[in-house]
């Protein structure tokens, strides 16, 4: 017989801390369940509070950013952020973290996150296209780090790859400061038609609840309250919690939910991603204000004997909750039975709006489904802030005893050397329209069939965001950007992925308001809105915190691909034009940290006026083809950047001795913002010298392509071969030296 | 009835993954390893209960499908 | 001209094959599902790159035995031109239609890059366009490409001139160091004693427009426009 209500379990203080609940927060559940929880109702109180799911630290300033525009179709709020591409084709894109999961089994870690990332795409009816991925680990020095790198790296690929999806960008860092608490962060963008877009609203009544894709196991039980928690020395106990990712069967569940999305039988889609068939059931009941009932004896389960509690709260991989239109359900089985995927009808939505689930005959919980979405907490926690350290004038930082020297000491270092390493593990062609390949400004994918194509980079400098955390967020915003403006496209909308450590500590809060300050200054003037994004909170280990990262994946579009430049530097004879204000900031630059010994001062200030215009102007002449080659200038100040469209156009560059007032190795290695190299044919260049000084921007001819060596006067020379070797050598060195 | 069944490389095949795992071993300070082979172990659970009959199943099951028999060798053994 | 792809689960190239196949032939392109037991008749068989059935046990060995490979068996033994790309590559070793096996990379890593070969076969449906020595730059993508066979059934291959591709450097030397994979002798693509039936690691679908980044692969593609052309002429 049916019980009317769910056994009560013995709730201590010891069992509310183990999952996690504040006692306040305990308080606020029984004030809305009105009687003790059942453990089943405490655990999922327990993920649906847990920081991950409730963005309860973040929820409160997340609100203040800009995140409309006329290109906006779907903002922050739904599984990923959508944006118009004209001609009813539209992007749908997001970018997720699974920092904890890939530092404790880092295969397994990053893999199932790039899987997570892809189901948020597809489940609003969107083929994934393109994968990116922004990844910081610790010193290289560090024991583990080797470890990490390889195993983060090879599960990317091993889940990219096998899925079929192209991963075409990203970013790695090293640094100190993440040893004990790396950052994976996976970003994908999938194409849809604007008129085919699904949502995870639950409308209706009396509809089949429908669960598609892999069983379910006791793996990843409490992944989202393990992602919330600040880890200890026994973190690596936590192994177990770790789901395992199943590439194959998500790209079957691809092909699967997409046949079926043609068939115009789903009201509403959702993953089970954090939180499993907890999260999606209460999300589809609330966004469509509706109850539904789960019997959960009808779950297809791959282990004997799981529990209500279990089934609930586990993050087992690859699977989907539907709502169905009545009767649909048998085309709906056919196709899920041809993929070889399981298909199960668990529940029915109902007009209770309450989530009650029943097994075994004996109703588990029973929870106002309002209550546990909209009530969560919501803390406005207490945050400082400093003053931005003192500018540091270049005058006050030796020169180097070789520019050239020093050049091949920043392009050989962790910080600046390639990353071929990493993205030749990644299948980067797949799908057949990666136009730009990894290595360089930002990726561009062609819209399959078409001559457009959308363009797209992860960018934030955590170096910068550490001393000033608004501009620094400012700078990442722009960054991405600019490189989206350096291959010829129109920058849309971006998604976030903000990487803190602990938040109850008010000085990492500060970090994360000036970082929301930032980058709402940096979306409003470039008019280049938030559609979706992640936080993740506690990246922190016995106390020491990770700076803040503040991801950023950009995301633009390119309307006619015969119009797009890239990097590599292309004919003998053309010169290269830099853009933009000279200023010699050589403040938190990589010429500081590795030249200079160590990171001081405030970062290069971001002029985002400067920086639209500037952009605005690149962009004009690539739409022009009026230039054969154009990079930005970021990491590394100009030469940097001119050794890099070097050597991806394997031609040499004279380059002209600066002339100026400021010392010559600011002018080399600062990292001034809002700057481009363009390259230019010999006769072309007066005129757009002419255009740059009727728009205001400053412009300089920096040197003229030939030969096969970099030189600035005589002195000064490094053959690009030599160049060449440095760079590459690094990355494969660091992980061969000591085996796995 | 249950099958274990262990699919091994054939000597002389070479063992990229033996290998790596070798130098692993090395790494952690674990002298005295001359080589090391991987493999795989697969158990297939059969609701045959003649034990020839069984031995016949997995036999055919190994030619055709688990084991290539270009590179490599199988055992097994019924629990 | 007919030509069809064959999709298994896990397959990931088998779009890409087809529009390629599409552009260079001019007609359409079936595909035909691995559970599938009946092939339309077709003047080519190609077999996708991916991860069929996840790669899981052997790559290709659970694709060689799904029900559709029955009959493209039938179909190479009764002469119909049959060629496969990487995953497909390693299907056809499953299957016996040619000899050896593709390991794990000698690296154990993924590789996807451009990589050089030496065209040493011409005489085949897929390198007819090319000139013997022909040095192309094409990409790779696998984990598992490292191709193996005992010593005699090298020099069986060998000497019988089966060997089709094999990796060189950009000058066309056949150097260890040109080799992604750890493939013996360098093999990146081998043909049956027919020269009907070729596996190869290189993606040719993947390079045969300016705007991916080069045409190498274009020559595959001119190449099975006139075996299929001369077939049909004859």
């Amino acid at each position: 017989m049916t019980q009317s209500t769910p056994e009560a379990a013995n709730i201590t203080p010891e069992l509310i801390a183990e999952h996690g609940l504040k006692p306040d927060e305990y308080q606020r559940l029984l004030e809305i369940m009105g009687h003790e929880p059942s453990l089943t109702e405490l655990g999922i109180f327990s993920v649906m509070w847990s920081e991950h799911c409730s963005y309860k630290s973040s929820r409160f300033w997340l609100k203040q950013l800009p995140t409309s525009g006329p290109q906006v179709i779907q903002g922050p709020g739904e599984n990923a952020g959508i944006v118009d591409l004209g001609d009813g084709d539209c992007a749908v894109f997001k970018m997720e973290s699974h920092n904890h999961p890939s530092y404790i089994e880092p295969y397994q870690g990053a893999a199932t996150g790039v899987g997570g990332i892809m189901r948020d795409v597809f489940t609003m009816g969107a083929r994934p296209v393109a994968n990116l991925n922004a990844l910081r680990f610790g010193a290289p020095e560090h024991p583990k780090t080797r470890h990490l790198v390889n195993g983060v790296v090879a599960g990317i690929g091993g889940y990219g790859n096998c899925v079929g999806v192209p991963t075409v960008g990203g970013e790695v860092n090293f640094d100190a400061a993440y040893n004990n608490n790396i950052l994976v962060n996976a970003m994908c963008i999938g194409l849809a038609k604007t008129d085919k877009i699904f949502y995870s609203a639950a409308r209706g009544a009396d509809l089949p609840v429908v669960y598609v894709g892999s069983k379910t196991g006791r793996d990843g039980i409490h992944g989202a309250t393990m992602a919330s928690a600040e880890f200890d020395d026994d973190s690596d106990e936590k192994r177990p919690t770790v789901q395992v990712g199943d590439p194959f069967t998500e790209k079957l569940l691809i092909e699967a939910c997409l046949e079926l999305m043609a068939l115009d039988v789903i009201i509403a889609i959702q993953d089970m991603g954090a939180a499993g068939l907890t999260s999606s059931t209460s999300e589809m009941a609330d966004k469509g204000g509706v109850g539904i009932e789960l019997n959960l004896d009808h779950v297809p389960q791959r282990e004997v004997g799981m529990t209500a509690y279990e089934m609930l709260l586990s993050e087992s991989q690859e699977r989907m909750l539907m709502v169905l239109k009545p009767g649909s359900e048998p085309d709906a089985e056919a196709v899920f039975h041809k993929w070889g995927l399981d298909f199960a009808v668990i529940g029915r939505t109902n007009d209770s709006g309450r989530m009650v689930v029943k097994h075994k005959g004996i109703i588990e919980a029973d929870i106002p489904v309002a209550n546990l979405a909209d009530s969560a907490p919501l803390y406005e926690r207490p945050w400082t802030t400093e003053p931005p350290p003192r500018r540091i004038l270049a005058e006050w930082i030796e020169p180097p005893e070789s520019i050239m020297g020093a050049l091949k000491t920043i392009m050989a270092h962790p910080s600046g050397c390639s990353r071929r390493w990493v993205w030749e593990q990644y299948d980067h062609m797949v799908m057949g329209d990666t136009i730009q390949r990894p290595g360089g400004d930002a990726a561009v994918v062609r819209i399959h069939g078409t001559n457009k194509a959308i363009a797209a980079c992860c960018d934030v400098t955590p170096r910068y965001v550490l001393a000033d955390p608004a501009m620094g967020t400012k700078q990442a915003v722009a960054e991405t950007w600019r490189n989206l403006t350096a291959v010829g496209a129109e920058p849309l909308a971006i998604t976030d992925n903000l990487n803190y450590a602990n938040p109850e500590r008010p000085e990492i809060m500060g970090q994360f308001v000036q970082s929301i300050k930032g980058m709402t200054e940096a979306c409003e003037v470039l008019a280049y809105p938030v559609v979706a994004g992640n936080v993740s909170l506690y990246n922190e280990t016995n106390g020491v915190g990770i700076p803040p990262t503040p991801a950023i994946g950009g995301v633009g579009i390119i309307k006619d691909l015969s119009k797009r430049v890239d990097m590599s530097a292309k004919h003998a004879g053309n010169l290269l034009v830099a853009l933009g204000a000279e200023e010699g900031h050589l403040g938190q630059t990589l010429y500081q940290q590795i030249i200079a010994g160590g990171l001081d001062g405030a970062p290069p200030p971001v002029d985002l006026h400067a920086e639209k215009a500037t952009g605005d102007f690149v962009r004009t002449l690539i739409r022009e083809q009026a230039i054969q080659s154009a990079h930005d200038i970021s990491d590394g100040g100009l030469l940097v950047a001119i050794a890099e469209m070097a050597l991806a156009g394997n031609v040499g560059v004279e380059i002209f001795p600066y002339e100026g007032t400021l010392p010559a190795h600011a002018i080399w290695f600062g990292e001034d913002q809002a700057r481009y190299i363009i390259e230019v044919s010999p006769e072309t260049a007066d005129s757009i010298l002419e255009r740059t000084r009727q728009n205001s921007l400053p412009a300089r001819i920096v040197g003229r392509l030939g030969g096969d060596k970099l030189s600035i006067g005589r002195a000064e020379t490094l053959e690009l071969a030599e160049l060449k070797s440095a760079h590459e050598a690094w990355f494969p060195k660091y992980m061969d030296s000591v085996s796995d | 009835m249950k099958a274990r069944i262990e699919i091994t490389l054939k000597a002389g095949v070479l063992d990229p993954q033996g290998k790596a795992i070798e130098g692993a071993l090395a790494g952690l300070g674990f002298g005295g390893v001359d080589e090391v082979r991987q493999g795989k172990l697969i158990e297939v659970t059969l609701s045959e209960t003649d034990e020839k009959s069984a031995r016949q199943q997995v036999e055919k099951m190994c030619d055709d499908l688990l084991a290539n028999t270009v590179i490599e060798n199988y055992s097994y053994e019924l629990v | 001209m007919k030509s069809t792809v064959i999709v298994f689960p896990g397959s990931n190239c088998d779009r890409d094959m087809k529009v390629a196949l599409e552009k260079a032939t001019g007609s359409t392109v079936d595909m035909a599902w691995h559970g599938d037991t009946d092939l339309k008749p077709s003047d080519l068989i190609v077999l996708p790159g991916g991860f069929s059935y996840g790669d899981y046990l052997r790559p290709g060995a659970m694709a060689a035995k799904s029900p559709i490979m029955a009959n493209v068996i039938a179909r190479a033994k009764s002469g119909t031109p049959i060629l496969g790309i990487c995953n497909g590559f390693q299907v056809l070793c499953e299957t016996g239609l040619l000899p050896g096996v593709l390991m794990r990379n000698a690296s154990l890593r993924y590789v996807c890059r451009d990589v050089h070969v030496k065209v040493e076969q011409p005489e085949t449906p897929f390198t007819l366009a090319y000139q013997k020595g022909a040095i192309l730059r094409i990409p790779v993508a696998h984990h598992d490409g490292n191709y193996f066979a005992d010593a005699d059934q090298l020099d069986r291959l060998e000497g019988e001139d089966q060997v089709v591709v094999r990796y060189c450097n950009e000058d066309g030397n056949v150097a260890a160091s040109a080799n992604p994979n750890g493939s013996q002798r360098n093999i990146a693509g081998i043909c049956d004693g027919s020269r009907r039936i070729v596996g190869m690691m290189p993606h040719p679908e993947r390079l045969f427009e300016s705007a991916l980044g080069g045409c190498d692969g274009l020559g595959v593609l001119d190449s099975i426009k006139q075996a299929v052309n001369t077939a049909v002429a004859h």
